[in-house]
């Protein structure tokens, strides 16, 4: 079984990042870029559903600037066995991500997908899913646990007040979770090797796809700076002040 | 071998999250447990930190130097006890056998050195044979097959996890000098070998050394490093000639690491109504971190790609050495003083960071033995 798995360059965790002052969006001017960590997590999966044996071949594909090759060859240090980059400069949105995708399944008929939940620059949390529909296969979404039977995925996530267990057909999508597991880091001998790994260069037109942005993006803002706390003299001020100013109780 | 940039940028960006993720977190449970934890040492050898200057042939990556000092510059910015764990395998420990050894020799042990599988000491310092290394009185006497060693080695690096030690040893009775001294490659399960008790240390928690004692060990003659009698000195000069290449970026990583939690507590603290950071005395400590820290960087990358050309560079690795663990004392100790009070209380580290580079003035070669190296070469 092949798996399929998106990987996208993102600005790095530990960047605290700046609006820019026109309020178009954020300031990527020398900012430090990396993976998304939700799809470190997802490619960390699908290397350990193949030294499993469940999985014969990783592929992974990254949408965005030739930059966003450093990003597979990250994902390919790490294990995977080859990459695509669907190059292009403009902004692609969730929808056209999940065509482009689409169009990349289509062609490598993998048996399994593995998505990150969302990106951490714009958190949509609608790749997965809508990636879902446009193939009319099963899935399922904030994966904590991932288990491959025959023909069929057993998936647990993370809901509200609990655990759900799904158990789904393969060909199927998952979309992974903070708790799916822990990934590993790339060895030097491995980052060698990953520079011999093949990497495909496409465009969105080679899939057809039209990736003109749907939605527009009005105004991009700090959060509202929070303003100094008060002190109370005693509990029953507080329980005051919490039920008439605060109106929590 | 030279990695290409772009592989070694990736590589130090991994090491750099990895030292960020992994080791800064444990810092404070290294040093009150005093040993570096069995899963961080597994994933140490995993990202193949063992084997960086092990040549690929045996299954190292065979790094040239210029490349070793970037990786410690990033990988040591945290306690230095996690480098110490695979230090001896990169430096010390190995490279006698790499310089000197014989085909045999490599091709038995350098495989198992650059996976981690066996950790090694170098065994040079003795009581009494410090500075004066070339005085050391461990004798190597030949009996049929093998060499029957007997001796106290003291402050031996990993002594208590080694599988294997280079050893240096008197084979010449006759020689009291440097000339009757051989170089031996040991087994830790030799009988006749002794390991003492670790020694509690000022610093460095985590990093374990201890007397090796041999007690009529029997050595098979195959394990004489380079089969010559009498060139032992020689080698552990030209071990420890590399070994202060590494030490100097060692002490820059360090220092690179005070710094940064001097910026960031002097831009974060409060006093006076602003940040102590505005204040020009504490500007001034900075600057002059900042300057040191840079200043001994460049010594070292300029030694290091003059080494990798094949030049000879013992009296500037010596300068290097020499220059860049008395500036991370001095970076420390500056650190201390920008966090105050919070710099002498163990919660933020800072103090332990104090008393861990204390160290580096002192092993592989006092800045008073590297003084005297220079001041040699500059009269002789």
């Amino acid at each position: 079984m092949k798996v399929l798995v998106p990987v996208k360059r993102v600005v790095d965790y530990n960047v605290k990042i700046r609006v820019k002052a026109d309020n178009t969006g954020v300031d990527l001017a020398n900012v430090k870029m990396s993976m998304n960590p939700f799809d470190e997590i997802s490619v960390e999966e699908a290397i350990r559903l193949k030294e499993a044996g469940k999985a014969t071949e990783v592929v992974v594909v990254s949408i965005g600037p030739a930059q966003a090759a450093e990003t597979i060859r990250t994902a390919l240090a790490m294990g995977a066995d080859r990459g695509i980059l669907i190059k292009t400069d403009e902004e692609v949105q969730p929808l056209a991500v999940a065509k482009l995708l689409k169009g990349v399944v289509d062609e490598e008929q993998p048996g399994l997908v593995i998505v990150g939940k969302q990106a951490i620059d714009d958190d949509s949390n609608q790749t997965g899913q809508m990636l879902s529909a446009l193939l009319g296969w099963g899935q399922a979404t904030f994966a904590s646990k991932v288990v491959i039977g025959d023909g069929s995925a057993e998936v647990t996530r993370e809901v509200d007040g609990g655990l759900e267990t799904l158990s789904l057909k393969l060909p199927a999508i998952v979309t992974s979770d903070l708790r799916l597991n822990e990934p590993r880091y790339a060895s030097l001998p491995n980052i060698m090797k990953a520079k011999k790994k093949p990497l495909a260069e496409k465009a969105p037109a080679d899939y057809g796809v039209d990736i003109a942005p749907r939605l527009k993006t009005l105004k991009v803002e700090e959060p509202p700076k929070r303003s100094a706390g008060i002190k109370v003299p005693d509990v029953a001020t507080l329980v005051e002040k919490l039920k008439t100013e605060a109106g929590v109780l | 071998m030279a990695i290409d940039p772009e592989t070694r940028a990736q590589f130090i960006e991994t090491l750099d999250r990895f030292v960020r993720e992994r080791l800064r977190p444990a810092e404070a449970r290294v040093a009150e447990e005093d040993a570096v934890p069995a899963e961080i040492l597994a994933e140490m050898r995993d990202l193949g930190l063992y084997g960086l200057s092990i040549p690929e042939e045996y299954g190292g990556l065979g790094l040239a130097m210029s490349d070793e000092i970037e990786v410690m510059f990033t990988f040591c910015k945290t306690s230095p006890a996690f480098r110490s764990a695979f230090g001896t395998n990169v430096g010390i420990g190995a490279q006698g056998l790499i310089i000197d050894g014989t085909e045999d020799q490599k091709a038995k042990y350098l495989p198992k050195l650059a996976t981690g599988e066996l950790t090694s000491s170098f065994c040079l310092t003795e009581p009494d044979a410090g500075s004066d290394a070339a005085s050391l009185k461990t004798s190597a006497r030949r009996d049929g097959d093998a060499y029957v060693l007997n001796g106290t080695k003291r402050y031996i690096t990993n002594a208590p996890t080694a599988g294997l030690f280079t050893v240096m040893a008197r084979t010449d009775a006759a020689n009291r000098g440097a000339g009757g001294i051989s170089a031996f490659v040991v087994e830790a399960g030799t009988p006749g070998i002794r390991i003492g008790k670790p020694e509690k240390k000022m610093g460095q928690q985590g990093a374990k050394i201890a007397d090796v004692i041999f007690e009529d060990a029997r050595v098979p003659a195959e394990n004489l490093i380079g089969g010559v009698e009498g060139k032992g000195f020689k080698t552990a000069m030209k071990v420890l000639d590399r070994g202060r290449l590494h030490i100097s970026s060692v002490c820059v990583g360090v220092a690179l690491r005070l710094l940064e939690d001097s910026i960031a507590y002097a831009t974060d603290r409060k006093q006076f109504g602003q940040r102590i950071a505005d204040f020009q005395l504490v500007q001034a400590m900075l600057a002059d971190c900042r300057t040191e820290i840079y200043a001994a960087q460049c010594m070292v990358r300029d030694a290091a790609a003059r080494f990798d050309a094949g030049e000879t560079v013992s009296t500037d690795a010596a300068c290097c050495k020499y220059f860049a663990s008395e500036m991370v004392g001095r970076v420390a100790d500056r650190a201390v003083q920008i966090f105050g009070g919070a710099g002498y209380v163990a919660d933020y580290g800072i103090e332990r960071f104090y008393r861990d580079v204390r160290i580096f003035r002192i092993y592989e070669g006092t800045s008073q033995i590297q003084q005297m190296v220079i001041a040699r070469s500059l009269t002789r």
